[in-house]
């Protein structure tokens, strides 16, 4: 309690004070109260996207970094391919890839527009989570390869040693392992997903990033909408670290 | 079979002209040992005689180039893999052996995402298909017995090297194991915590139970061991009863390991 009480410490958050002060009065909010509901929708697109993408983008991450490490040597180089074009190319690029060019080829495909998915192919969405989806997993593929790689050969040994089947040591031991030695990397990598959502506004999907656009569009005001979008972007990453601390914790390490 | 009163007792192990070569580099040139049920043996020799590799081939980490191992006389079934050596041919077979035969490491390889009672409950639970309750109930009793049960929610990490390999050794028997294979269990750890562990193996040792040893330890060894066996270079030189072994070494490199281990 008294390294709280430090000079600068009360320095800086008079200053916070004062800004926050100076935002709230000088600053024109009146046109929050209208937008609630947007803002709320947004706010949740936003999240479903992020939490879909990432479920889905490591799901597909594991196995990306698993067979890189275990072979055989064709499909290691083909997630190698895959994770690396990911990674060298701009997501936006991809993201228009995948809308102007795969789905402006769907519709001319007869039996795609027959199918039960073309209501839902026909929406901006779907592309927009594949987009993001491949990008995590590329991207995770890579971590997942390096954390698999990494976990010591000796407990994999071990689990060999007494009996464990190929797909045992997998479930109860290489890959847990390897999920706790990546944790504070996804937890970054999470985190600039949440700052690659807003791309999705390109394609028409009305995340939080679309909902401000279209008020700054609507109000003709300038910068208390972004000053908005920045402060619920800070807290939804507060949130993530937060969340992510957590699950750290649960198996505590030691730093060597 | 010489100064070992287990001779009539059922054979637990046999190795028979093993030999293991890596690449084109024969590391063992045909081994063979017979351990009886309730046998201590241990196995010395200098640096790369081949120790680890023989211990590795009886549970199938390693698979020989050529010979049998026989687990309770029953062989492991290898079949030719085409090239002049083995391979495995019946891998639910391995597994079901290993489970009978428990693996001390000279690093230990505790699960470190795993606190040691979960680290001593897996194999029970998740390979031998246990219920949770009763491995518990076990895990506790063997951690009691290697001194670690107030430590039983705690990660390896956290842990000395000395109370890791104890807490690998209760792993070890909580598969309730025919024979026990040790590689050196005391070669990773710092000076004044070796006493620890060796004394929860000499306890193993006089309840009777079937162990390999491979060690460096030649005190430890003279003292738990029925018989000890000299590898060098890839084949048994010397075997005996360690007072007679120790004091009256026949072989030239034998004299010269045991002057230069003092
Ligand atoms: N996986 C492997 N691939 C190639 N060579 C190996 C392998 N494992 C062991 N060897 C070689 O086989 C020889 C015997 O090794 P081994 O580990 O059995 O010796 P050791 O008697 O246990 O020695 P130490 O006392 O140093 O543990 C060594 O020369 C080693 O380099
Ligand atoms: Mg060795």
């Amino acid at each position: 309690m008294k390294n709280w009480l430090k000079l600068h410490r009360i320095i800086l958050l008079i200053i916070a004070a004062g800004l926050v002060t100076a935002i709230v009065t000088l600053m024109r909010w009146d046109w929050l109260p209208n937008y609630y509901g947007d803002l709320l929708s947004g706010v949740w697109i936003t999240l479903v996207i992020l939490f879909f993408t990432c479920i889905l983008g490591i799901t597909l991450a594991i196995p990306l970094g698993l067979f890189q490490v275990t072979g055989p040597k064709p499909l290691a180089a083909a997630c190698k391919l895959f994770c690396t074009l990911i990674r060298g190319t701009p997501l936006l690029l991809q993201l228009w890839l995948i809308y102007y060019g795969v789905g402006s080829l769907f519709p001319q495909i007869p039996w795609i527009r027959e199918s039960l998915l073309w209501p839902y192919l026909r929406e901006a969405w779907p592309y927009g989570v594949l987009a993001l989806t491949m990008s995590f997993a590329g991207y995770e593929g890579e971590v997942m390869r390096g954390a698999f790689a990494g976990v010591p050969s000796g407990e994999l040994e071990a689990a060999r040693a007494y009996g464990m089947s190929r797909w045992t040591t997998l479930r109860r031991i290489w890959l847990p392992r390897a999920l706790h030695r990546a944790l504070p990397t996804l937890a970054g990598e999470v985190v600039l997903q949440l700052k690659s959502t807003p791309l999705v506004a390109t394609i028409t999907v009305v995340d939080l990033y679309a909902v401000i656009s279209k008020i700054r569009q609507e109000t003709y005001i300038v910068y208390e909408p972004m000053l908005l979008l920045a402060l619920i972007y800070l807290c939804l990453t507060g949130i993530l670290v937060v969340t992510f601390r957590y699950f750290e914790n649960m198996i505590p390490t030691r730093e060597a | 079979m010489a100064g070992s009163d287990k001779a009539g007792l059922e054979k637990a192990i046999e190795v028979i002209d093993l030999h293991k070569s890596f690449d084109s580099v024969e590391v063992l040139k045909g081994v063979s040992v017979t351990a009886h049920q309730g046998e201590v043996i241990a196995i010395i020799g200098g640096s790369g005689s081949g120790k680890s590799t023989m211990l590795r081939c009886i549970n199938m980490l390693e698979t020989p180039t050529k010979g049998t191992i026989k687990v309770h006389g029953e062989a492991i079934e290898l079949k030719s893999d085409g090239k002049g050596g083995l391979k495995p041919a019946n891998q639910d077979q391995i597994r079901r052996i290993r489970t009978r035969l428990a693996m001390v490491f000279q690093s230990f390889n505790l699960w470190q995402h795993m606190n040691l009672l979960e680290n001593v409950i897996e194999v029970p639970v998740h390979v031998l298909g246990r219920s949770k309750a009763e491995a518990v109930e076990m895990a506790d009793s063997l951690l009691h017995r290697v001194g670690l049960y107030e430590k039983r929610d705690t990660y390896p990490a956290f842990l000395s090297g000395g109370q890791q390999q104890r807490a690998a050794i209760a792993r070890a028997l909580a598969i309730e194991p025919e024979v026990m294979l040790f590689d050196e269990p005391t070669s990773a750890l710092d000076p004044e915590l070796i006493g620890e562990v060796l004394s929860v193996i000499g306890d193993l040792a006089k309840e009777g139970r079937t162990m390999l040893i491979v060690t460096h330890e030649m005190k430890f060894a003279q003292e738990v061991a029925d018989r000890i066996i000299f590898l060098n270079d890839g084949i048994i030189e010397e075997q005996g009863d360690p007072k007679i072994l120790f004091s009256a070494p026949k072989s030239e490199h034998l004299r010269r390991f045991i002057s230069s281990i003092g």
